[in-house]
C-alpha cells in the first residue's frame, strides 16, 4: 500500500519481488500524468524497475520515492532509490558496461544513465546506496 | 399482548407475515438495483424469514441449534452474493433491510411497548448480517485465491502454430519465477512436439529490463541445446529505443516486430511459403 504522500511524493517500500511492480506500476502512472511521450514513459519505467531490483537484490531491500518535478514550465518524474545496505566501493566500475557483482548482465547502472536524463547516485563502502533519476518532458 | 414480553417481535412478525416479507424484499431488491430478479430474492427473503422464526423468538444467540438452518442458508447466500460480484454493503441490506420493515410497521401502530421487542430483534439482525458479512469476506477470498492459481496456469500456454512451429506468448512481468516455469513449458513442449522453430512473443510484456532480457537470452539458449531456433517477437517501438539505450544485446537471435512476420519467417525456415490462389 502507499503511504500518503508528503510534498507530492509517494513513497514505496522494496522488500520483495511483487514490491518491483508495484514500483513500476507507480512510476508509469506518474509518467503518464505529466505526460511523458511513450518512449520516455517506456524508458523510465524501465529505469525504474532495473534500480527497484538493485535496491532488493544487492542493497537488501530499502524504498523508492516518487515525485512530480515542476522547474519553469517544464515538468517532469523524479524517483529516488535508497537502501541501507554494503554500499558501492568503486563506483566507475560499477557504472562500467558488462560489469556485475553478481550474475546479470552487467548492464542495470551503466544503461539505466543512458535511460534517463538526470542519473546521480550517492553511495559509500558500508552507507548504502542512494541513486536519484528523472526524466523530463520534451 | 404475549406472556413473554421480550419475544413479542415474533408475533408482530408472524400476526403481519405477508407484509413483512412484501416490504422486506421490495427494500432488499432497491439495494440490489434490478441484478437480481424479484421472485429469487423473495425465495431467499422467505427462507430467512422462515429460518428466523424456527428459532420461537426465545433465542438470542445465532450461533444455537436452533439456527443451523439459517446459518447453513446464510453461508449459501453469502458465498452466492460474493460471487455474483455484489458489495458488501449490497449483501448484507438484504438482511438489515427487515429492520427497517418492522420499525415502519411499528410507527404505524404507534405501540410504543413494542420498541422494546423491535430492539430484540435488531439484535439478533444485526448478528446474521455480520455473520453473512463474514461468510461473503471468506468466499470473496477464496475467489481471489482461485484466480492467483488460474493466472499461474494462464501464463504459460506454449500453443502450436504450424507443424514445427510452437508460439510462447508471454503477458505480465518475467520474474525469475515466472520464467522457470515459462522456459520449461517451452522446452517440454520443443520435446513433445519435436518442433524445431519456436516463437517468444513478448507484445504483452510491459518493460523489457536487463532482467527479463536475461531470462529471454536463457530461454533461447536453452531451446538452442534442444536443436530448436527462436525468435522473438511483439517488440514495440518504444520498447525497441529502451533496450538500445539499455545496451541489451540480442546478439544472433531473430527477431520481428510482430507475431505473423515471426511466424513467416519460422515457416520459410521450415521450407514452406505461403502463395496466393491464382
Amino acid at each position: 500500500m502507499t503511504d500518503a504522500p508528503t510534498d507530492d511524493q509517494t513513497v514505496l517500500p522494496l522488500k520483495a519481488d511483487s514490491d518491483v511492480v508495484r514500483v513500476r506500476q507507480l512510476v508509469r502512472d506518474v509518467a503518464t500524468a505529466v505526460r511523458l511521450s511513450l518512449v520516455d514513459q517506456t524508458k523510465l519505467v524501465t529505469a525504474a524497475s532495473e534500480l527497484a531490483r538493485n535496491t532488493l537484490v544487492y542493497g537488501g531491500g530499502g524504498e523508492a520515492r516518487v515525485r512530480r518535478l515542476t522547474q519553469g514550465t517544464s515538468v517532469g518524474v523524479e524517483v529516488v532509490f535508497s537502501d541501507d545496505g554494503p554500499g558501492i566501493a568503486d563506483t566507475d566500475l560499477a557504472l562500467t558496461d558488462g560489469w556485475t557483482s553478481g550474475n546479470g548482465l552487467g548492464l542495470g547502472l551503466s544503461g539505466t544513465r543512458r535511460l534517463v536524463d538526470d542519473f546521480h547516485l550517492d553511495t559509500a563502502p558500508g552507507a548504502g546506496t542512494t541513486v536519484t533519476i528523472a526524466k523530463w518532458r520534451r | 399482548m404475549s406472556p413473554q414480553p421480550d419475544h413479542q417481535w415474533i408475533d408482530l412478525l408472524r400476526e403481519n407475515e405477508d407484509e413483512v416479507i412484501a416490504a422486506w424484499t421490495a427494500a432488499a431488491e432497491a439495494s440490489l438495483a434490478g441484478r437480481m430478479t424479484g421472485s429469487d430474492l423473495a425465495n431467499d427473503i422467505r427462507e430467512i424469514y422462515n429460518g428466523l422464526l424456527a428459532g420461537e423468538g426465545a433465542e438470542t444467540d445465532i450461533r444455537s441449534s436452533v439456527y443451523d438452518g439459517l446459518r447453513a442458508l446464510l453461508n449459501d447466500l453469502g458465498r452466492t452474493r460474493a460471487r455474483q460480484g455484489f458489495s458488501p454493503t449490497e449483501a448484507a441490506t438484504s438482511i438489515f433491510a427487515l429492520k427497517q420493515v418492522v420499525l415502519d410497521l411499528l410507527g404505524r401502530r404507534g405501540d410504543l411497548a413494542a420498541y422494546r421487542a423491535f430492539a430484540n430483534l435488531s439484535i439478533i439482525v444485526d448478528d446474521l448480517g455480520l455473520y453473512m458479512l463474514e461468510t461473503y469476506a471468506n468466499a470473496r477470498e477464496t475467489v481471489i485465491a482461485q484466480q492467483a492459481e488460474t493466472l499461474l496456469e494462464l501464463s504459460t500456454p506454449v500453443v502450436k502454430l504450424w507443424d514445427n512451429i510452437v508460439a510462447l506468448p508471454l503477458v505480465g512481468t518475467l520474474d525469475s519465477a515466472r520464467t522457470q516455469v515459462v522456459m520449461e513449458a517451452l522446452l517440454q513442449a520443443l520435446v513433445d512436439t519435436g518442433s524445431e522453430h519456436a516463437i517468444i512473443d513478448i507484445t504483452g510484456v510491459p518493460a523489457v529490463d536487463t532482467q527479463v532480457a536475461q531470462h529471454l537470452l536463457k530461454t533461447v539458449q536453452a531451446a538452442r541445446l534442444l536443436g530448436a531456433e527462436c525468435i522473438v517477437s511483439g517488440i514495440r517501438p518504444q520498447i525497441a529505443q529502451t533496450v538500445v539505450a539499455l545496451g541489451i544485446e540480442f546478439g544472433d537471435i531473430h527477431t520481428k516486430a510482430n507475431l505473423s512476420d515471426a511466424m513467416l519467417l519460422a515457416m520459410r525456415r521450415s521450407g514452406l511459403d505461403i502463395v496466393g490462389r491464382s
